[in-house]
């Protein structure tokens, strides 16, 4: 296994989701530390008709708390956050969410580039982003304004990909630190727990 | 997207609390931001130009009517419109013959004839008497027009048909120059107004205050205000409807209400 030569300057982590994702943020969160000591903040495509279900189908395996935050809900670690459907998702400085209904970006609501953009706005250096499978280039930007502001860029290894449009859109924007299959984000995640003890 | 500092955003809220009165200085700050900068993007415009376009009274209307978020549907949340159907609407009627509705924030009208629609499929609509307000006059000006692009019918139609109506959106509308043209029966009984939910009074007693997706774009100190003004507008007894995702918890006044229906965030007064 690879060593990712981790610390633990850290204090959030971002990941943005579409087409083909589900199964591996379900493996992702099922692999999770119970103590895992940062929040864990998602922004997945989703149907904007159906409010109810998502969380608790990812709930299922998951090892920490998954919830869609209310607008103006508090950041705490150890907790995992869904971007609510039909709204936009923003971190705000002083670390809590502001929810939104905006237009549509990249044809999405929820959309990722919303979600990442402000997240590393508020996190900076501190920020680690993972973008996985997906089929249109929501994101892209996203890991590009981490990249921007000092955080690290995780995306998932194309030919693992469902459809790859997403990843590949974010490698065409910016520096990716670590290209990775779902299986090496799990160890990945294990070895970021390691830093905290 | 143009990334735009604090400072910018400081100036922009005072020249226009200064100049017109009108006080963004407690919007949530990412979609303020995000608002100015779109507003930078469509005119093509630096920072500086638009700090003396902001000068020019003249665009005061185009950046209220940008800085505001005007995105909404006919019956957004249909379960939503179920319990306002079944639970709220016949709650009030047991206090009162005359239904007194108030649309704070609404917007291009969608939830206003949302409600229209589902009063008259009630046998209500004459017993009702509804105001719309909003600070931007040409959204107002749009909702009284009724007329919508037609792409946007397939979605409200597939929402009425979830909140279960008794016909068709179709019903509703007539299509002229392709745009959908609302009936214009269904507003006998609504007054749309200007009014700043900052620093506008409150101007009447109400048993249904809907406020949905509107306090999102507001600070928490915001919220606060804002929500004691729906208190005072408010009869004891009366009903608040926010957004789902929205929550009264942290606020101030909270304890002057209790949830009614805490999935579709449905509050009731229950002190004055």
């Amino acid at each position: 296994m690879t060593d990712f030569k981790l610390d633990n300057r850290y204090k959030a982590i971002v990941i943005g989701g579409s087409a083909g994702s589900f199964q591996g943020i379900v493996k992702i969160l099922s692999n999770l530390p119970t103590n895992f000591p940062l929040p864990i903040i998602m922004c997945l495509h989703r149907l904007k008709h159906v409010r109810n279900g998502f969380v608790e189908a990812l709930s299922i395996k998951s090892t920490l708390e998954i919830v869609e935050p209310f607008d103006k809900e508090h950041i705490k670690k150890g907790k995992v956050y869904l971007a609510p459907s039909n709204y936009h998702m923003s971190t705000e400085l002083g670390h809590f969410f502001s929810l939104s209904t905006e237009d549509m970006v990249n044809n999405s609501r929820p959309a990722i580039d919303i979600t990442l953009g402000t997240t590393a706005y508020v996190f900076r250096d501190k920020l680690i982003g993972i973008l996985l499978s997906g089929a249109n280039k929501d994101g892209g930007l996203g890991m590009k304004y981490i990249k921007d502001r000092g955080g690290m860029t995780i995306v998932q290894e194309p030919s693992e990909c469902m459809i790859d449009t997403m990843p590949k859109a974010a490698m065409n924007l910016t520096t990716i630190d670590h290209v990775l299959k779902i299986d090496e984000i799990v160890e990945f995640f294990k070895q970021l727990h390691k830093q905290y003890k | 997207m143009k990334e735009i500092d604090i400072a910018d955003l400081k100036k922009i809220t005072e020249v226009v609390k200064t100049k017109y009165g009108y006080d963004f200085t407690n919007y949530a700050m990412s979609s303020f931001k995000r608002r100015v900068s779109r507003i930078l993007e469509m005119n093509n415009m630096s920072m500086d130009a638009l700090m003396r376009k902001l000068n020019e009274s003249a665009f005061l209307d185009d950046f209220l009517n940008e800085i505001t978020v005007n995105v909404t549907e006919m019956f957004r949340d249909p379960s939503f419109w179920r319990i306002l159907r079944d639970d709220i609407i016949p709650g009030i009627l047991l206090n009162h013959q005359k239904i007194r509705i108030w649309h704070a924030g609404c917007s291009s009208g969608e939830e206003v004839f949302s409600m229209a629609i589902m009063l008259k499929e009630m046998g209500l609509l004459e017993n009702a008497s509804l105001i719309a307000t909003d600070l931007d006059t040409n959204i107002l000006e749009r909702a009284k027009s009724g007329i919508y692009n037609l792409k946007n019918m397939e979605l409200n139609e597939k929402n009425y048909i979830r909140y279960q109506g008794l016909t068709s959106i179709k019903d509703y509308y007539t299509v002229e120059n392709g745009k959908a043209v609302m009936d214009k029966s269904l507003m006998d009984n609504v007054s749309f107004r200007k009014h700043d939910l900052v620093n506008g009074d409150i101007f009447n007693k109400f048993d249904l205050v809907l406020c949905r997706n509107v306090m999102i774009y507001f600070n928490q100190t915001l919220q606060n205000e804002v929500l004691k003004k729906f208190h005072e507008s408010l009869f004891k007894y009366g009903y608040l409807a926010i957004g789902s995702k929205e929550s009264l918890i942290w606020c101030d006044i909270a304890n002057k209400f209790i949830i009614v229906n805490n999935e579709e965030k449905v509050y009731k007064k229950i002190k004055d």
